[in-house]
């Protein structure tokens, strides 16, 4: 078996290493192809559906990032097709959650001239901030469910575990264990998931409080009454002789 | 019957025993086990969850995550008794709506709510597969079917199941032990013939020459997607693996679909005696029947069926003296459409939260467990024993050359004899509605909604193709699962593509962006057109939204999530009404 395959992109001959995605082979093509949820260091599962090229031949659109590229593939990345699907995944996104913090997908949303008040009055995904550890804050109102939090807690990364999914269709959501706080649960607060979400979903809690208009003395006492509480808690599990180092909610990352 | 308790009243002893026998094969177990403890305790309390999640070694976020996919599993207190009316159109346009309405005024609840005294909940319930009972009902375990919409205490009440099932047709090849209100028994079954096509294959073929006979049969399945069975097994046969997997789909729950439940109802062991060849077709040793959850009498006919099959040596180690192994394990789903595709369903069945996978790799290759896996439907599975007895040639018999074999119908809606029909390949729509089903009941025909709610609608033009796959595939006309779900002229066809887009919003997994976004906003749109308040460009915004579902969605389900409604845009392009007229 060969290790090179070439193939069509746009029109031009490409040779790629055997085994890449359209995504990469599309790359190497100098093509732009969108991406919402794909991460390099997570597994792809073709979520988004913003990365779909059109091969010929094929009955529906693929999706780049999982793709495997073939030999003699002729592949358009922005076909009619391509560009309908994207334009209306990106105006049904924008009218189900707050982009406001998403600059990436905000891009894509004037490259592909999306109507911005399309499916204005639709359903919208509008939680309330959850705030219940000194670390990060959760607005899952900005979520657009990439999965790569889920993902980097459980075998990409942490093997903490520690969240999921609740409901189903739209109403799909990331939660813990019956929706207990983060503290209660299997997290150990190592920060993977705020460092991979691409919105503004999962956010440090000094940089939500800055926004927020506290200032940096207030920040700082807000914050260290939580490290007090937790020495606190500290000490009273060291002095009953029970070391409290694997305690839930403790920062270990 | 489920009781009520408070979260501080949960004896988990109860558990110990039913976990013991689950805690050594893991996650697997976890839908069985939840199941199980739903059963205990009526619903699934966190420390409940909790002690399952520990013995089972699942991730207790993930063991939410499914508890919250599944929506017969519940994560909070429920009534004592659940009842859940079919909302989909053949139920929905005989009552059905109405009779849920009649019920939570009586009960003073809304959906989904537990009444004053801790007695009722009331759902509307995606498709029971009762279509030819219409309207109809899952009174806790119990299916009834024709219920008096106005008369809720009656049918809440009622003792005893629904009437058996209609089944007709111009041939009773594969229905030949259907319809006599009682399921097959093991006698019964062999005194017909039946298990002769196993142990005669046990004996004289090769596994290799039992899937030569299925290809050259040219079956193809009937589940909807009509890939050849003989290639999916040799597929499986090839491909290397420790072991390898059969899977029936039994997750029957396409709107307007019931013949698997018939099949499964009435004649048990056909479809076992079609499993258990394909397991030594493709040399597995263990298969998975996966039935829906509300499927609670197939469940239950289908696992004495399964006992007396071991009993008599046709299930389990060496059978009938051959030297092979095949073990049968039933698996109950827990509402979740989207657990028919095959993908899911292996999650599913691998105590996961049912997301389709991304293929390939297919199924035979890279199937449940991570192994060669087939998955075949339950009709698919009952042309089996047909083809073996019979040979290719005499199922070749029945149909046409490119459609060859028997075919059932699931006939529901305004005609009127609604029933499961069987007949050859190649017979007309208007065949089997006016000379079968007995024409339209109460007008004109309006329209016929082929091939479920993944389907597409036709009118009288239509009538006259032959339904097979080459004809329909001219026609641009999907055979679906075999249903023809019957409207009268008059029918509000609003309310019916309202209804089809319900069903998608409510069973979309929530995986990929152009479902999970689009079936809510295809619901939104067709949800004003029923009060006439469509506004401009929401036509366009239905075509974008259902393209783009079609092509860009990365399951079956999202890509014919909208071909209904598609169709019917098509049709009667000015369906869409506002303040001004069409939009």
């Amino acid at each position: 078996m060969s290790d090179t395959i070439t193939l069509s992109i746009d029109g031009q001959e490409i040779t790629v290493s055997a085994g890449s995605t359209l995504l990469q082979a599309a790359q190497s093509a100098s093509a732009d192809v969108p991406t919402i949820c794909y991460h390099d260091h997570c597994t792809s599962y073709g979520l988004c559906r913003i990365c779909v090229v059109e091969v010929k031949g094929q009955r529906v659109l693929s999706p780049a990032c999982v793709a495997e590229a073939q030999s003699g593939m002729e592949v358009e990345t922005r076909s009619a097709r391509v560009e309908r699907s994207r334009k209306t995944i990106l105006e049904m996104l924008d009218s189900a959650v707050d982009l406001s913090e998403a600059p990436e997908v905000l891009e894509q949303l004037s490259d592909y001239g999306a109507d911005r008040e399309r499916f204005a009055g639709g359903w919208k995904r509008s939680p309330d901030v959850i705030d219940d550890n000194p670390m990060f804050v959760r607005d899952y109102s900005q979520c657009v469910m990439c999965w790569r939090c889920v993902q980097v807690c459980a075998e990409d990364a942490q093997y903490a575990f520690a969240i999921n999914f609740s409901g189903r269709g739209f109403e799909t959501s990331i939660n813990t264990f019956y929706e207990q706080s983060l503290p209660a649960s299997s997290c150990v607060f190592c920060g993977q998931c705020v460092g991979v979400c691409p919105t503004g979903a999962l956010k440090p809690k000094r940089e939500w409080l800055l926004e927020l208009g506290r200032t940096p003395d207030e920040i700082l006492r807000m914050t260290r009454t939580e490290r007090r509480k937790k020495k606190r808690r500290q000490e009273r599990a060291y002095q009953t002789g029970n070391s409290s180092m694997g305690e839930k909610g403790n920062v270990s990352g | 019957m489920k009781q009520t308790q408070n979260s501080s009243n949960f004896d988990l002893n109860k558990l110990t025993d039913v976990l013991a026998s689950m805690s050594g094969r893991g996650r697997t177990m976890l839908l069985p086990a939840l199941h199980a403890a739903q059963g205990i305790y009526g619903w699934l309390a966190e420390p409940v969850a909790a002690e399952i999640g520990r013995q089972l070694k699942v991730p207790l976020a993930d063991v939410f995550g499914v508890i919250e996919f599944y929506s017969m599993f519940y994560s909070r207190p429920v009534a004592r008794n659940i009842a859940r009316v079919c909302g989909d159109p053949s139920c929905s346009i005989a009552g059905g709506a109405r009779a849920l309405e009649n019920a939570c005024d009586h009960l003073s609840v809304a959906l989904d709510e537990i009444s004053a005294d801790g007695e009722w909940m009331l759902e509307r319930a995606p498709c029971l597969g009762l279509c030819e009972h219409a309207p109809a009902a899952l009174v806790g375990d119990r299916a009834v079917g024709a219920i008096n919409p106005d008369k809720t205490s009656e049918w809440l009440s009622v003792h005893g199941d629904r009437a058996g099932s209609v089944v007709g047709g111009d041939i009773r090849v594969l229905t030949r032990n259907c319809g006599n209100g009682a399921p097959t028994s093991l006698n019964g079954y062999r005194d017909g013939g039946g298990y002769s096509a196993l142990t005669m294959a046990l004996k004289e073929f090769s596994p290799e020459e039992v899937i030569s006979e299925i290809k050259a049969s040219g079956l193809v399945g009937r589940g909807g997607a009509a890939f050849p069975t003989g290639v999916k097994w040799e597929g499986a046969a090839n491909a290397f693996g420790e072991s390898k997997y059969v899977v029936c789909n039994a997750d029957e729950s396409e709107p307007g679909t019931f013949k698997d439940r018939v099949l499964m109802e009435e004649d048990p062991h056909q479809l076992l005696e079609g499993f258990i060849l394909a397991g030594y077709a493709i040399g597995a040793r263990r298969g998975y029947i996966y039935v829906r959850g509300e499927y609670v009498r197939a469940v239950e006919i289908l696992t004495e069926a399964m006992g007396a099959g071991y009993d008599a040596g046709l299930i389990g180690g060496d059978i009938a003296g051959s030297g092979f192994d095949f073990d049968v394990e039933i698996r109950v789903g827990a509402g979740a459409y989207i657990c028919g595709e095959e993908t899911a369903l292996f999650e599913s069945i691998e105590g996961k939260r049912g997301f389709p996978r991304i293929k390939p790799p297919f199924p035979t290759t890279y199937g449940l467990f991570g192994m060669p896996t087939v998955v075949n439907n339950v009709e698919t599975l009952c042309n089996v024993p047909l083809i073996i007895n019979q040979g290719s040639d005499g199922f070749r018999k029945y149909g046409t050359e490119e459609s060859p074999g028997p075919k059932l119908f699931c006939v529901s809606g305004d005609v009127v004899r609604p029933g499961l029909y069987e007949v050859s390949f190649g017979v007309t729509l208007r065949h089997i509605l006016e000379n079968l089903a007995g024409g339209v009941a109460g007008g004109e025909l309006g329209a016929v909604l082929l091939g479920g709610a993944a389907g597409a609608f036709v009118t009288r033009d239509d009538l006259d193709v032959p339904l097979t796959f080459e004809d329909l595939r001219l026609a641009n006309l999907p055979l679906g699962s075999g249903v023809l779900m019957v409207f009268r002229d008059g029918r509000e066809i609003r309310q019916v593509l309202e209804g089809l887009a319900h069903f998608f919003a409510d069973e979309s997994c929530g995986k990929c962006y152009p479902c999970q976004l689009g079936t809510q906003r295809q619901h939104e749109i067709l949800q004003r057109a029923t009060v006439g308040q469509s506004m401009p460009g929401d036509r366009e915004k239905l075509c974008d939204v259902g393209w783009t579902m079609t092509d860009a969605s990365l399951c079956g389900l999202g890509q014919t999530a909208a071909t209904a409604v598609l169709s019917a845009l098509e049709l009667w392009p000015d369906v869409l009404r506002g303040n001004d007229g069409p939009v």
